[in-house]
């Protein structure tokens, strides 16, 4: 049993979000990747074995409000630390992936005070590569069907046929787009002083790989978790750049066990 | 009724009727630059021609793509500043919401506006979808930097007590200063191309000319008719100046129906690789809403334009690409035929839509040669011309 499921939105601020929190015990914040994240994905019910999780849609993605203030990853940080104070959370784990493991380092490195432990998966958010090379794909210069491809390992995922989604699921991928098109253009994906900034993390923290991810290379992972002090980096076998949606229950069970659970 | 000769100065040595790409990516080993100079010089001839010939001059600008080998429209203008003598010289445009110094834009624009002694047109636009992985910069807000760097541009043109500083949301500076300032006062007129409605009240409350792109009848004649009521609502006095109203459309005449359908088929080049571009440049993140991209995700895969052929009555003939030169005169798209026929193509179409003032005039594209575009330029002037100044100065009276 994993307890009750609410959607809802939920205001920080004057800013209103989407929000899904299912489960009980201790709170889990899983901030989502570029792609958003559905209510009902598998990874929400697999976390919620173990905690209450709080699955809020970034302002500008699904269906959260997105105001005209917020244009860098560094508001999303802020948001999400007074999230977690609007919420009463003294203490949470912060998982986040991609573009969402961005905005989890951001947080970290301006306060670990409410971040118990620190789960980074596929994190975007460092250089780590010379001024000649990108370390994270260009979404925006490849079809979407060929970001897929780069995206997954598993085929079901890899050619899936997104344009025979209906208006509703192309209006929020397209959404979802915009806002990484606001969060993340330029400097592409990352913030030029954030890998020096790693070393203020006070939580213990994951690094967790998809180890087909060849939207960011497993390298960028171990320089990520080289830059924070007493991590620990791992890969998760069978999957690409998003191992929550190609291994939920392995994606799970790392994050229990790095947490105590 | 001012006819203004364009060309996107293409390079069609790299285009292939195979091509499902000629946008940003096309690897410009594809250009050889000593073709280029020369097509460079031709198109300058062909503009220098028609500033003789009584032509007004439009240029634009686009970024990584042989459809278009005008990569800065200033540097364009500024040559033809200094080499032509009585044309006024439109931009249209210039995508100041990409430009990351709109300052050093309003100092440009300046120095083409005073060398050629007051003859600018300043015209500014959003820019097309390809643009923005170009210039790297991201379309969501464009409008709001837009804006901005249109305020900016505009009070640094018309201040001259200045330095004034500029602590904006996308713009900084601490000493705005330009020397010289132009020498239109406050400022050159200003444009910018319109394709839907939402941004047609902008332009009215200001006041500024709008043109409308190979938009056809029934597209044409609503912009134009919501300009009017834009103007009014916004407690501008009178009717709205013809010349406020401007259109863009493809011309190709002859001394007989063949040769003008002849060069009709060249100049159609342009349309046909317009658009051939992959998808994620046809549709960056934020460029179309995400409700708009959701509903058009099925035509952003095809490599060709799905425009359709509308005529006057509203019969759609077909997409483009398929039209025959017959039919897209029937949509307004295409002013073809000997002088008399492009004279009566033209006036009735004005008519239709509520009337313009300027015909932007692709009197080169694609494939047309030197010689096709300077005999075609030579007729229109001494057939046409004259015929559509007195018609226009008629509708003017009657207006009046």
């Amino acid at each position: 049993m994993t307890g009750s499921t609410t959607q809802s939105t939920f205001p920080v601020g004057d800013v209103r979000i989407e929000l899904t929190v299912q489960g009980s015990g201790a709170p889990l914040l899983f901030l989502h990747p570029e792609i958003g994240i559905a209510s009902d994905a598998p990874i929400i019910a697999e976390l919620a074995k173990h905690w209450t999780v709080h699955v809020p849609s970034h302002p500008g993605f699904g269906a959260s409000e997105l105001p005209r203030w917020m244009s860098e990853v560094d508001d999303l940080a802020y948001f999400y630390l007074d999230y977690l104070e609007a919420q009463g959370i003294d203490k949470a784990v912060v998982v986040g992936s991609s573009l969402g493991g961005w905005i989890a380092a951001e947080m970290a490195v301006r306060s670990c005070e409410r971040v118990s432990y620190l789960v980074l998966a596929g994190a975007a958010g460092i250089k780590v590569s010379d001024r000649e090379h990108r370390d994270f794909a260009d979404i925006f210069t490849l079809s979407i069907s060929e970001v897929n491809a780069l995206s997954y390992t598993g085929a079901a995922l890899a050619q899936q046929d997104y344009k025979a989604l209906d208006e509703a699921a192309l209006t929020v991928l397209h959404r979802n787009r915009e806002a990484t098109g606001l969060f993340a253009w330029s400097p592409y994906m990352h913030h030029p002083k954030l890998r020096r900034r790693l070393g203020r993390i006070k939580a213990p923290t994951l690094v967790l790989w998809g180890d087909d991810d060849r939207i960011v290379s497993a390298d960028y992972g171990r320089a990520y978790s080289a830059a924070i002090p007493g991590s620990t980096f791992d890969l998760i076998e069978g999957s690409g750049h998003y191992p929550h949606i190609e291994q939920p229950a392995a994606f799970a069970a790392r994050v229990a066990r790095h947490a105590g659970r | 009724m001012r006819v203004w000769h364009f060309s996107e100065e293409p390079y069609p040595a790299a285009w292939s009727p195979e091509a499902k790409n000629l946008r940003v990516s096309l690897p410009n080993q594809n250009i050889d630059p000593v073709q280029a100079a020369d097509l460079y010089h031709r198109y300058l001839d062909e503009w220098l021609l028609a500033d003789d010939l009584g032509f007004d001059i439009f240029a634009n600008e686009h970024h990584s793509t042989p459809t278009c080998m005008t990569a800065s429209v200033n540097l364009i203008l500024a040559i033809l500043a200094r080499q032509t003598r009585k044309a006024r010289l439109l931009g249209l445009g210039l995508p100041i919401g990409l430009r990351p110094d709109p300052l050093r834009v309003a100092e440009e624009l300046s120095m083409i506006d005073v060398i050629s002694r007051g003859r600018l047109e300043m015209g500014f636009i959003k820019g097309v979808p390809y643009e923005f992985s170009a210039a790297n910069r991201s379309p969501v807000r464009v409008m709001d930097r837009f804006w901005e760097a249109h305020d900016l541009i505009v009070k640094a043109m018309g201040t001259h007590d200045g330095p004034f500083s500029w602590e904006g949301e996308h713009f900084h500076y601490r000493s705005v200063n330009i020397w010289p300032r132009p020498w239109q006062q406050p400022h050159p007129p200003v444009w910018s191309s319109v394709g839907s409605m939402h941004n047609v009240r902008n332009m009215a409350i200001r006041g500024y000319t709008m043109a409308t792109f190979i938009n056809g009848w029934q597209k044409s004649r609503d912009l134009f008719n919501e300009y009017r009521k834009q103007w009014t609502a916004s407690g501008h006095a009178g009717p709205v100046p013809l010349e406020r109203f401007a259109y863009l459309a493809m011309v190709a005449i002859g001394n007989t129906e063949a040769e003008a359908d002849r060069r009709a088929s060249l100049v159609r080049g342009y349309l046909e690789t317009n658009a051939t571009a992959y998808e994620q440049h046809k549709n960056p993140p934020g460029f179309w809403s995400p409700s708009d991209s959701a509903r058009l995700i099925k035509t952003f895969g095809q490599p060709h334009p799905t425009m359709t052929v509308t005529t006057r009555d509203g019969q759609k003939l077909g997409p483009v690409a398929k039209a025959s030169n017959a039919d897209m005169v029937a949509g307004g798209l295409l002013f073809c035929g000997t002088p008399d026929q492009v004279f009566e193509q033209i006036t009735t179409f004005a008519d239709a839509v509520g009337g313009f003032g300027n015909l932007l005039m692709m009197g080169q594209g694609g494939r047309l040669s030197h010689e096709d575009t300077a005999d075609s330029l030579k007729l229109f002037a001494r057939e046409v011309l004259p015929r559509l100044q007195a018609w226009s100065a008629e509708r003017e009276r009657q207006a009046a």
